[in-house]
């Protein structure tokens, strides 16, 4: 596997930022009452990870260390200005249907989070391909939240009625706040539950690091991080 | 040697009292409510106590063998989630919809937190508060005589007079077990003649209540408004079974006072500014979250302990 690959491999299955790194909360919480809507989100945060790694990745040696957070936030927040327009232009609905979060993708910690560990450390042409797979996981998250959330809570998929209203009550708490935190809860115990079995299996999934340092004393997401190293 | 100069450790008093017994006593205390409901509501309210009761037992039989624990349905608590479960249900309830209510129950509230004795909040009132949110029609349909009518309490709210004497005994709309008061009352006697349940709890719940409703409830001290108060919707099953629940309410002696001041408040809060007219669930098992907390600040002081920072005399 190239680097490139690892990449994604990394950010869509070992580091996937809904299941394992546990990034983003926010609007993974508040976004996925349907599939359509978290497929949107995550692919308008994938739009702006991409290229939000890609320019402080080509900045790196010109951003000075001491307002390096400064200077990530306007870029990608320029970034998000820039979708927020184009999705008002092109996709009114969903637009007014990711509302607030859309904005809100400037503070997303997944964006600053690579820009930080990743990117501000790193060549061009991996950082685009972190950029790529961390989106496409936080997509894949997303959709899956949504999906489950609209089946359950609306008989829909993708707004099409699979499950006729004839016999099927829809559960209305899954397209409501507690949903939200019931189906992360029970993907992530999934998720844990594959973990396990790959380790009983000889075969782990690396734990995850968060960083490619590995100092995490001196790392700006020592707060929020999961996988940090015990002194 | 004697056997009496054998001396084990401790406890050397032993009480009868098991799990399973205690279970036992709870489920023919409720017996009079759950019967009553059945001749009220017919036999849809017998359908849905059969499936909730099975669907309690299934549930937690089916996640003990898939977590490979022993399984314990032979304590009779998941009965006792069951039958409470029913008795919080409208009897028009979907049957699958009560079987989810069951499967909530048990899985989430109770085994993923540890089983009997971990779960942080009455597993039968979390399974009604998740049916209330998720099917918010088929949870306030209420139907008595073949004839869809507003509770007791959605009509007070309305303004209408309502007959407190039939509220007594129970001829009214209604969950399945919530309508009658005379049949949870002797209920509740069998349970605390038992000594199963102490007064505290229900009696702090009932006197703060009715302190709230004289003081915001509009009325004044009209007795009859108060009465009508106290036995329309779940207070009265809510009062002596379920926020006298061991595993989710305090333990310490006064702790049990002020969770029952909570319950009072929280359901006069509820009742009169909340937009349903009923909030007994949804006040027990908020306080039920507060009970670590309870419990954490009525310690009570054991013998000779000195408080800190008193000097020692």
């Amino acid at each position: 596997m190239n680097k490139y690959m690892e990449r994604l491999y990394n950010g869509i299955i070992k580091e996937n930022p809904t299941f394992v790194l546990m990034l983003g909360m926010c609007p993974t919480l508040a976004v996925t009452t349907s599939a359509m809507n978290g497929l949107g989100m995550g692919l308008s945060t994938t739009l702006v990870l991409v290229f939000s790694n890609l320019l402080i990745s080509a900045f790196r040696k010109v951003i000075p260390d001491g307002v390096r957070m400064p200077a990530f936030i306007v870029i990608v927040a320029s970034l998000v200005t820039v979708v927020e327009f184009l999705m008002k232009a092109y996709t009114p609905a969903l637009s007014v249907q990711l509302g607030v979060y859309i904005p809100l993708i400037v503070v997303n910690c997944i964006i600053l989070g690579r820009a930080e560990s990743y990117a501000s450390k790193n060549p061009i042409g991996p950082s685009i391909f972190d950029g790529v797979g961390m989106g496409l996981g936080f997509t894949f998250g997303l959709t899956c939240i949504g999906i489950i959330r609209e089946v359950l809570g609306a008989g829909q998929l993708f707004g099409v009625q699979i499950l006729s209203l004839d016999w099927f009550t829809p559960i209305t708490i899954f397209v409501m706040a507690p949903g939200a935190f019931l189906v992360l809860a029970f993907l992530v115990a999934i998720m844990n539950i594959v973990r396990e079995k790959m380790d009983a299996k000889g075969k782990p999934l690396a734990a995850p690091s968060g960083c490619l340092t590995g100092d995490c004393a001196h790392c700006g997401q020592s707060a929020m991080c999961t996988g940090k190293k015990s002194e | 040697m004697s056997d009496l100069y054998n001396v084990s450790s401790s406890p050397h008093v032993r009480s009868k009292d098991t799990s399973s017994r205690i279970m036992l006593y709870v489920v023919l205390a409720l017996l009079p409510t759950t019967l009553f409901g059945i001749y009220n509501f017919g036999y849809r309210a017998l359908i849905l106590i059969v499936v909730t009761i099975a669907s309690c037992l299934a549930s937690e039989w089916v996640f003990e063998k898939i977590v490979h624990k022993k399984s314990t349905i032979n304590d009779f608590s998941a009965v006792v989630t069951g039958l409470l479960l029913a008795l919080n249900l409208p009897a028009t309830l979907p049957w699958w919809e009560a079987a989810l209510g069951g499967v909530f129950a048990i899985v989430i509230v109770k085994m993923m937190f540890g089983g009997l004795g971990q779960n942080f909040m009455n597993p039968a009132l979390g399974a009604r508060c998740f049916l209330l949110i998720a099917f918010a029609a088929d949870m306030t349909n209420f139907v008595i005589d073949e004839y869809t009518g507003p509770t007791p309490l959605a009509a007070m709210r309305s303004g209408e007079a309502v007959n407190t004497m039939n509220m007594l005994i129970g001829k009214t709309a209604g969950t399945i077990g919530e309508t009658s008061v005379i049949a949870i009352l002797i209920g509740a006697i069998i349970l605390i003649l038992l000594g199963v349940i102490d007064l505290r709890i229900p009696g702090t719940y009932i006197v703060t209540f009715v302190v709230f409703i004289a003081v915001f409830g509009g009325h004044g001290l009209d007795v009859n408004y108060i009465t009508a108060q106290l036995c329309g919707g779940g207070l009265m099953l809510g009062a002596f079974f379920m926020a006298t629940d061991y595993v989710t309410s305090p333990i310490t002696p006064n702790g049990r006072i002020l969770f029952g001041i909570c319950l009072g408040v929280l359901t006069g809060i509820f009742r009169m500014f909340g937009a349903n007219a009923e909030g007994v669930s949804f006040a027990i098992i908020l306080s039920n979250l507060l009970v670590p907390m309870i419990e954490k600040i009525t310690i009570p002081r054991a013998f000779g302990q000195v408080k800190e920072g008193k000097k020692h005399e």
